[in-house]
């Protein structure tokens, strides 16, 4: 989950990283009052999880509170990059500004372990300074067990070259974003532009966290989840814990396992070329062990899409017994007709593995006008495309 | 010969009196799997029955090793306290873990792994969220089906579950020697570079099918290593050519963030060390048909 800027503004004050005050907001005159509490000027910054609004000019000076309500008016359901922005934050202006910085925290997949990025040329050119210059950016890997220390942290300021004046802050810095990174179970703390200002102080001014979904147990988190921003097919199937990505083509896909997810949308976009260039309409993984219920479950919200044009089911049963799954077909579009819904798409199955042809005999069995089996992946995946397209 | 597991592993499982573990303990024994104990602290002492087939309970892992000579450890249990049992199979030096549960948080998967580390990594871990592995005909060590393919010449490792049983059932009638899914999580104790050593120096594999997805640049590697180490033919597969940017598609690793991770790279690589790629399992599959084959 990756946090918006004044969540992570937050998370970073909690743990004791230098910020700047701020408040967010939905409502443009709710910036008259927080600009009053800073003082009477603000920065109205753009609420979005892409980068470069402050080129699309979502983040704005006002130097009177009137002036942060006229900031606001123009920011807040501004587009940037497809993005609507549904909130800002009014945040204390910056001292005079020195110098920037660059510090973060991270996953470094391939080395199985964490890695610390620092960089004395912080700021909006970051990606191009590491493109073009990387001796101006210091990695330094970080064991998980032995975490950021006071060593630790002034090697990471010793390799990225940082002036002697700041090395002692920027230290300080580090060992509290790494507590940061490690108490709130992060993939990822990124400060940039990390500031030093004319009083000589270092301070976050902003930043970016992302979330390890699988930690939530262990956290309250349930205020930081963008309930706005979620599709309302994708926040029904996490409602019924299915794991589903709404996609823009015109075939629902149904499958167990993200592997043989990925692959069926894969074979059925490519079955699409030859089809009016249907593609998949959706990711849903039913999980292993499925039951009837969870395969009802994903197939009335795939038929619920009203983008959907043809549905492919295709199951390999490992733990999933293929019965479950032929069972979850039929009830579902039994459920969906007892409740006077008008079931008119298409349904292609394929099943293989445990229980198959128990599976098959009960969709042969229900003999149901809208589905029809084919039993291999390939075959399959062209006969839904070629109904989405004669439905398009 | 096989890779990592063969008729002699003596197997334990951790969380065996757990629902998962129950009911594939009960499988792996169907399959033949010398099961000869289980792990659960609060019930220690006790026998569970699986059909016929008594099979102890002990309260530590070293314990279990102690009275069974087990070499091979599979974990069930929770995510919450998947940390703490793969940390003890690493202090008793178990020489392989199967690390089947998924969910696991990354914080305790780097952490488990550095801990490895720092014990001279005298434990080989599978997984996290992996099905595990299996030697058809000798021994099945997690939750791949046992029935879907017979002892052959194929070895193959898989980031995916799933597509390890597809990629096993369209090549049902070759065989294999050892299949071992790794797990598609963003950090993984065993990689396609360690199978792809292992199957290379075993005498009882003539062909590699490697499946890869989306996300990381463990692919990209894996090439590079074939490149250099690998004289004998591998076939590969890598799922998620359609995924967008930025959305995660169900394994937590499986993201494409950016130009990296992405399937066409990954298979751009995969062919540039001499790897056929298959577009669909079928169509791998059919590629590994014509090599042994011809």
């Amino acid at each position: 989950m990756d946090l918006f800027e004044y969540q992570a503004r937050d998370l970073f004050a909690k743990h004791d990283v230098p910020v700047l005050a701020g408040e967010v907001i939905d409502t443009p005159e709710a910036a008259r009052a927080a600009t009053e509490r800073l003082g009477g000027k603000s920065v109205v910054k753009a609420q979005v999880k892409v980068g470069g609004r402050g080129k699309a000019g979502g983040v704005k000076l006002a130097a009177t509170p009137d002036e942060a309500v006229a900031r606001a008016t123009d920011i807040l359901g501004m587009d940037i990059k497809g993005h609507t922005v549904h909130k800002v934050m009014i945040a204390e202006t910056a001292p005079e500004i020195l110098e920037e910085y660059y510090v973060s925290f991270l996953l470094d997949r391939a080395n199985r372990t964490f890695l610390s990025i620092a960089s004395v040329e912080g700021g909006m050119e970051i990606e191009e300074v590491a493109a073009t210059r990387p001796e101006a950016v210091a990695k330094i890997a970080i064991d998980a067990i032995d975490g950021v220390d006071q060593a630790k942290a002034q090697e990471i300021v010793a390799a990225a070259k940082f002036p002697a004046e700041v090395a002692d802050k920027v230290a300080g810095v580090l060992i509290t974003l790494w507590d940061t990174f490690i108490k709130s179970d992060a993939l990822l703390v990124e400060v940039n532009p990390l500031a030093k200002v004319a009083s000589g102080d270092v301070i976050a001014l902003d930043g970016k966290v992302s979330l390890d979904d699988n930690a939530e147990f262990r956290h309250d988190w349930d205020e930081l989840h963008d309930k706005a921003a979620a599709n309302p097919l994708e926040a029904a199937a996490k409602e019924k814990n299915l794991n589903y990505v709404k996609l823009d083509g015109e075939v629902g896909i149904i499958g167990n396992g993200a592997g043989l997810v990925m692959s069926t949308l894969d074979v059925v976009a490519y079955a699409g070329e030859k089809h009016g260039n249907v593609k998949p309409a959706n990711f849903l993984d039913i999980g292993g062990g499925a039951s009837a219920q969870v395969m009802a479950n994903g197939l009335e919200i795939i038929l619920g899409d009203p983008d959907v044009k043809s549905v492919f089911v295709n199951v390999f049963g490992g733990i999933t017994a293929c019965d479950e799954v032929a069972n979850g077909i039929v009830q579902a579009l039994k459920l969906l007709e007892d409740r006077g819904e008008n079931v008119t798409k298409p349904l292609v199955v394929r099943l293989d593995g445990n229980n198959a042809e128990l599976g098959r005999q009960i969709l042969t069995d229900a003999n149901h006008p809208l589905v029809q089996r084919v039993d291999t992946m390939d075959g399959a995946a062209d006969k839904a495309a070629e109904l989405a397209h004669a439905a398009k | 010969m096989a890779i990592w597991l063969n008729k002699d592993s003596k197997v334990i499982v951790q969380g065996m009196t757990g629902a998962t573990g129950m009911k594939h303990t009960k499988l792996m024994l169907g399959d033949g799997t010398n099961v000869v104990g289980g792990v659960n602290p609060r019930k220690a002492g006790q026998k569970v029955d699986f059909e016929g087939t008594e099979v102890p309970v002990f309260g530590t892992v070293k314990e279990a090793i102690e009275a069974t000579g087990a070499n091979v450890s599979v974990i069930f249990v929770p995510e919450k306290f998947t940390k703490d049992a793969v940390v003890e199979a690493i202090d008793a030096e178990i020489p392989l873990a199967v690390v089947i549960t998924e969910g696991i948080a990354v914080h305790d998967s780097a952490a488990f792994w550095a801990y490895a580390g720092k014990k001279g990594n005298k434990t080989r871990i599978i997984g996290p969220n992996c099905p595990g592995i299996i030697t058809p005909g000798q021994s099945n060590v997690g939750i791949i089906p046992g029935d879907i393919t017979k002892p052959g010449r194929i070895g193959l490792v898989s980031k995916s579950g799933t597509l390890t049983y597809q990629m096993m059932y369209e090549l049902r009638d070759i065989g294999f020697s050892t299949a071992v899914g790794i797990g598609g999580d963003p950090i993984i104790g065993t990689t396609h570079i360690d199978a792809l050593a292992a199957f290379e120096a075993d005498a009882d594999t003539d062909l590699i099918v490697m499946i890869g997805e989306i996300g990381g640049d463990a692919e990209e590697r894996a090439a590079d290593f074939i490149a250099k180490n690998v004289t004998k033919p591998v076939v590969g597969y890598v799922a998620g050519f359609t995924a967008p940017e930025g959305k995660t598609m169900g394994h937590a690793g499986a993201i494409v963030s950016g130009s990296s991770g992405t399937a066409q790279a990954k298979k751009e690589a995969l062919e540039a060390a001499g790897v056929k790629v298959g577009k669909t399992p079928t169509e791998t599959a059919k590629l590994a048909r014509e090599i042994l084959g011809g």
